[in-house]
């Protein structure tokens, strides 16, 4: 049985401790899963790793943010005091780069800052008002005290009654379809 | 230390004193947390701690509307004492906010579990704090509708701010900090608020957290990506927090005037920073504690290592001010001798004394494990640093002003009511947020307080 896919987001387990969703995880990824997703209300050491999930962009480009910041707040402060508006204040050098370096020093920061937190939100897609898995019922305690996992219909290998099955192996609870809309 | 003491970080210690009450589940957490914000009706207290606050809010209002009104004329400050209470107040104000930072940012960096608790209420007094210090330097400017002169801006005039000058510095370093500290504190704050958002029972309430929530899920993903973001945060957030009260310190050594000009001020000013916010913390997490039932969540460890953080920075305080003393006799410079003498024998030597006994007599009590066990001195040792820190600040601006180099410079200063009535204003100012934050978001982080939980429990298996 295939599905239509416009139907179902996927199959969705719930657990009560940590380690039963890890150990859920890297079962369901050894059957051959790849769209697999899991929720929790706090981070569980352990799961990027059991999901296979691979170093992410947000260090890279915080980088950027970082050298953006810096480089364009020095530069700028030489063009201001340097060449658009120059002081000359008892014939002392216009690029005195030494008193440039607070304000250098503070927007890169703040450009690294700024690059994260964005960087971060928008690589998650937030903010995101709607999502299937909010069509869960117990999915409220996903932000409390239940841990889930989720197989979802994108996946190739995605049959509902295997999942089912490979959920139930594993001892979840509360096994749900996820609607699509 | 008493004979019968275990030793300092014993396992024993740990026991008795560990960083959450025993017996919480990831449920437990939850709901004692977000029971404060959504379920508990608010109490009597509240509204009259409020009401107090709110009240001197409201003077603060009137006192900045006469001063726009009468101009800074109302202020004790003339020529040559420009500076006053508005920079006192900002200096100590912007220090208090230190140890908000420090708790969430470098002890997050150095894995101390014990800061999970505290940090997120800390991090809203290093908001509020900020936002009371930097006030004081916009109101002070006398002009503060035209504060954005100050901005990088391509003005009609083309003309640009003078970035040599450490004033600029401050306007950068300040508004960095107060930047990057909102949004380490909402970044926190974005699974706590799906947490609301999913308890909450009110339709309103729902849909205003579900907003600032954007969505939130828990999902790994999203969590592999926050981890790094604020790991990163911390990591920024941590050079940050140093260098704003070193550049606040250059306003001061940059200028050649005698009690100003040293090298020691940038390390004395985070010091004292730190040693200030931790009092403040002290301050306002006694209360808190108290009045909502936390002392599971924040216990005696909590109040413990805060205080021994406090000694630890009231000590490097007391080498800067005996520094001060040593560069100035060793060097022989006289101006610097003179004004020494000015501090221990000058008009406002009760002053120096007086913050003498605050910053550095009393505290040494907390050397003893008895006082740091004692929560009503520890709450009255977090004010006596308080005001020490502030005559501290109060010290250095007016008694290095009123005795410049020539006595024909020199003058007194004494603050005017409206002085007085912006300072006590801003602290009702910061009061009043303090009231609002603990009422709609939670005081401790929930998410936190759950990892926390897994890893205590993994720890007794």
């Amino acid at each position: 049985m295939h599905l239509q896919r416009s139907h179902i987001y996927g199959v969705m387990g719930e657990f009560g401790e940590p380690e039963e969703l890890i150990h859920a995880v890297e079962k369901i990824r050894a059957a051959g899963y790849r769209r697999v997703n899991a929720y929790s209300p706090f981070p569980v050491e352990g799961l990027s790793e059991a999901l296979g999930l691979k170093r992410n962009m947000v260090p890279f480009i915080c980088m950027l943010g970082g050298l953006a910041g810096g480089v364009g707040g020095f530069f700028f402060q030489y063009w201001a005091a340097a060449i658009t508006y120059p002081q000359n204040i008892g014939g002392r050098p216009l690029n005195s780069w030494p008193a440039f370096i607070p304000v250098t020093f503070e927007l890169t920061i703040l450009g690294a800052s700024l690059a994260a937190v964005f960087g971060m939100l928008a690589l998650n897609k937030l903010p995101q008002p709607h999502h299937p898995v909010f069509n869960v019922h117990r999915f409220s305690h996903a932000s409390s005290d239940r841990f889930f996992v989720c197989i979802e219909a994108k996946d190739p290998k995605f049959r509902l009654e295997e999942c089912a099955r490979i959920l139930q192996e594993v001892h979840a609870h509360h096994i749900t379809e996820v609607s699509d809309d | 230390m008493s004979a019968g003491q275990p030793p300092f970080d014993s396992p024993e210690i740990r026991r008795l004193t560990p960083v959450i009450g025993p017996g919480y589940t990831y449920g437990s957490v939850t709901d004692k947390i977000s029971a404060i914000v959504l379920t508990r009706p608010t109490s009597l207290g509240w509204y009259i701690g409020f009401l107090i606050a709110f009240s001197l809010m409201g003077m603060m209002t009137v006192a900045i509307g006469w001063l726009i009104i009468k101009g800074t004329g109302i202020w004790g400050i003339n020529i040559p004492i420009g500076w006053g209470f508005a920079i006192v107040n900002f200096v100590w104000w912007i220090g208090i906010g230190h140890a908000g930072t420090l708790i969430s940012a470098i002890l997050f960096l150095l894995n101390q579990k014990w800061r999970t608790s505290i940090n997120r209420f800390a991090e809203a007094m290093t908001l509020f704090a900020v936002a009371c210090a930097g006030m004081f330097p916009l109101i002070h400017t006398g002009r503060p509708w035209m504060a954005f002169y100050m901005m990088p801006y391509p003005s009609t005039m083309g003309i640009w701010p003078q970035f040599r000058s450490p004033l600029i510095w401050d306007v950068f370093a300040v508004s960095t900090y107060g930047t990057v500290s909102l949004m380490f504190w909402f970044v926190g704050l974005i699974p706590d608020l799906a947490t609301l958002r999913d308890r909450a029972v009110k339709k309103p309430m729902k849909i205003i957290y579900g907003m600032l929530s954007m969505g939130w899920r828990g999902s790994a993903r999203h969590w592999h990506r926050y981890q790094s973001a604020y790991l990163l945060l911390a990591g920024l957030a941590t050079p940050l927090v140093l260098s704003v009260h070193s550049v606040i310190s250059f306003d001061f050594s940059i200028a050649i005037v005698p009690g100003w000009h040293t090298t020691i001020f940038p390390p004395y000013f985070v010091a004292g920073a730190i040693y200030s916010g931790f009092a403040m913390v002290l301050t306002i997490a006694i209360p808190l504690r108290k009045a909502y039932g936390l002392e599971d969540f924040i216990t005696m460890r909590h109040l413990d290592n805060m205080a021994k953080v406090m000694l630890a920075t009231g000590l490097i305080v007391a080498y800067g001010y005996f520094m001060e003393f040593f560069m100035a006799s060793y060097s022989g410079n006289k101006f610097d001798v003179f004004l020494v003498q000015q501090r221990l024998h000058g008009p406002y030597a009760p002053f120096y004394y007086a913050l003498l006994l605050c910053n550095i007599l009393i505290p040494q009590l907390l050397w003893s494990f008895k006082m740091r066990h004692n929560v009503a001195v520890l709450f009255f040792m977090s004010i006596v640093v308080n005001i020490g820190m502030w005559l501290e600040r109060f010290v250095i601006v007016v008694i290095s002003l009123t005795r410049d180099y020539v006595p024909s410079a020199w003058g007194r200063y004494s603050p005017t009511f409206w002085d007085w009535a912006t300072f006590i204003g801003t602290m009702g100012m910061f009061v009043t947020l303090i009231f609002l934050f603990v009422r709609v978001l939670p005081a401790i982080s929930i998410a936190e307080m759950r990892e926390l939980v897994a890893e205590t429990s993994e720890e007794e298996k």
